[in-house]
């Protein structure tokens, strides 16, 4: 019986199938150019704004405050270069967490090298940020806080909004990545006082290649892309239609009944985190216990190396993830798993399980069965776990 | 992206465990690298007449210990020593270019396996192993590093 489970919707997420189908005419029929004055330049136009106000309504925004980018990465470069840049007479501090995505990270990397000060804040064992170190951490230079809204990885949901009054009380912009977050919790940029937020629609059933970045109105940022006058002049290139479309269609599906929607995904990652950490000695889960989105799942198995779980789940057909150096492509684990204080060996074993809408409890019951297993082949193969053995 | 060779040296790998009275044991790499590998060899009359092998890595790591294992058994010494780690990759129908180190890893486990031997045997002096990973990933590191057209 071939398998085929798939459980890394935080790495992407199918198109659904009523995203797809509004998003169809726009690659044929309607294709004009929004920002031509013809009847097929208005039509495609009229789409674009119905899309900004349900990504407005999603967030309890104004639509003039959303503005369509080519990608979540894209949406965090340009919310923090665009700050910086654009606020450079005020100051150059910058305060951020040490497990942001990459996007953000490498981002703040790099304006260190133009000249900015970054304060990268620790994260407690959970990940979580200490809405208090935010505010020691500012400065009269102190132009911008980026705090992530959820993790990637290990899924910790930070205080975002303690985080954002403090930023709204002492005058600096915030921004969040909201990527892992939106579609899974519910989110009023109004009630947080988040002055930025980015989001990328492959994340919650749309399609991949575009995203959006809120900009609180009166916010000085400068353009990241520079060229024609599409998105109020903020954001040239032109407008990407059907994938904007997907986004909006997609995140009004997603948004609705929130609730209602997460609780069978938080039912399968309950019943996923009991079941293993009964079942597989010598296992942690990395991550807050509640403060977690609502489909993800990070373990740790010690004495093992997350590419050789990632492999051996694959062959039996389940798809997931691993903050391992072998899946990085460099030869350090994930920094997220360091920062949350665990030692590169036990960070080379992490896996990660992202459950989506589509998974159903048969496939969680499968993981839960092949997954002991598997991880004891590799233990028995593993020169660590000979002396633990041994005491046992 | 890995050949259907190293998938089934992954899968179902050779030589896996320990030799109770191996007459050469030597373990290379450190966890904090991601990857340890540790040999037994059992030597008769100059002739690998036994390998197995436990190993903490990823595919890659386990493919090329298996298929290393194979390939020294019936080798006098001299012969085994000239195992390269560019043949333990190509008798695996070749590894990703990230992958490469760890067939440098097995190369390393068979010469400290060896090594351990020749102590043992008193053929020769004290020896020190713990130098293999450090140095490994620093060249590595490196390495990667002079990619980096990004900065």
């Amino acid at each position: 019986m071939e398998k085929n489970i798939y459980f890394d919707h935080a790495a992407t997420t199918p198109v659904r199938s009523e995203v797809l189908e509004a998003m169809m005419p726009f690659f044929s029929d309607k294709f004009g150019n929004a920002s031509s004055v013809y009847g097929y330049g208005r039509e495609s136009k009229k789409f674009v704004e119905d899309s900004r106000d349900k990504v407005a309504k999603a967030l309890g925004a104004q639509s003039k405050e959303i503005f369509f980018t080519g990608s979540g990465t894209e949406a965090d470069n340009w919310a923090i270069k665009g700050i910086a840049y654009g606020n450079r007479n005020k100051g150059n501090h910058i305060i951020t967490s040490s497990i942001e995505h990459h996007a953000v990270f490498h981002t703040c990397n790099y304006l260190e090298k133009e000249g900015f000060e970054v304060t990268y804040l620790p994260v407690d064992k959970y990940g979580l940020v200490d809405p208090e170190q935010v505010r020691q951490a500012i400065k009269p230079e102190t132009i911008l806080i980026t705090i992530m809204y959820a993790n990637n990885e290990i899924g910790t949901i930070q205080p975002i909004g303690e985080i954002g009054k403090i930023a709204k009380e002492k005058g600096v912009i915030f921004h969040t990545d909201a990527v892992q977050a939106v579609g899974a919790i519910d989110i009023d940029v109004e009630q947080l006082n988040v002055d930025l937020l980015s989001l990328s629609a492959h994340k919650f059933y749309g399609p991949k290649g575009v995203g959006a970045l809120y900009i609180r109105r009166g916010t000085k940022i400068t353009p990241f892309m520079h060229g024609g006058a599409q998105e109020r002049g903020k954001r040239a290139s032109t407008e990407n239609v059907p994938g904007i479309v997907g986004l909006g269609k997609a995140i009004e599906i997603a948004t609705t009944n929130i609730a209602v929607t997460t609780q069978h995904i938080k039912a399968l990652r309950d019943r996923t985190i009991d079941e293993v950490l009964k079942n597989i000695p010598y296992t942690r889960l990395n991550g807050h216990r509640e403060k977690r989105l609502p489909g993800n799942i990070n373990f740790s198995f010690e004495f093992i190396e997350g590419e050789s779980l990632l492999l051996m789940l694959d062959m039996k057909g389940i798809a997931a993830s691993s903050g391992s150096a072998c899946t990085s492509g460099s030869l350090d684990p994930s920094h997220v798993l360091l920062a949350i204080g665990l030692p590169h060996e036990i960070a080379h074993g992490s896996l990660r399980i992202t459950i989506g809408a589509e998974n159903t409890q048969e496939e969680i019951d499968y993981l839960i069965s092949i997954l002991p297993s598997i991880v004891e082949k590799l233990r028995e193969m593993s020169p660590l776990y000979e002396g633990v053995k041994k005491i046992n | 992206m890995y050949s259907e060779k190293v998938m089934d040296h992954f899968m179902n790998p050779r030589n896996v465990g320990e030799i109770k009275d191996a007459d050469g044991v030597g373990q290379v790499g450190n966890a904090k690298c991601g990857d340890i590998m540790k040999m037994y060899l059992k030597i008769e009359n100059n002739i690998i007449v036994d390998a197995k092998f436990k190993t903490f890595g990823c595919g890659a790591a386990v493919a090329t210990s298996s298929i290393s294992t194979e390939m020294v058994v019936g080798k006098n010494i001299e012969d085994a020593l000239k195992v390269t780690n560019k043949a333990v990759a190509e008798a695996l129908d070749g590894l990703p270019p990230q992958k490469m180190h760890c067939s440098n890893l097995a190369e390393e486990a068979i010469k400290a396996a060896i090594d351990d031997y020749k102590v043992k045997k008193g053929l020769k002096e004290g020896h020190n192993l713990d130098q293999a990973c450090s140095r490994r990933c620093d060249d590595i590191q490196t390495h990667l590093h002079d990619d980096d057209l990004e900065n």
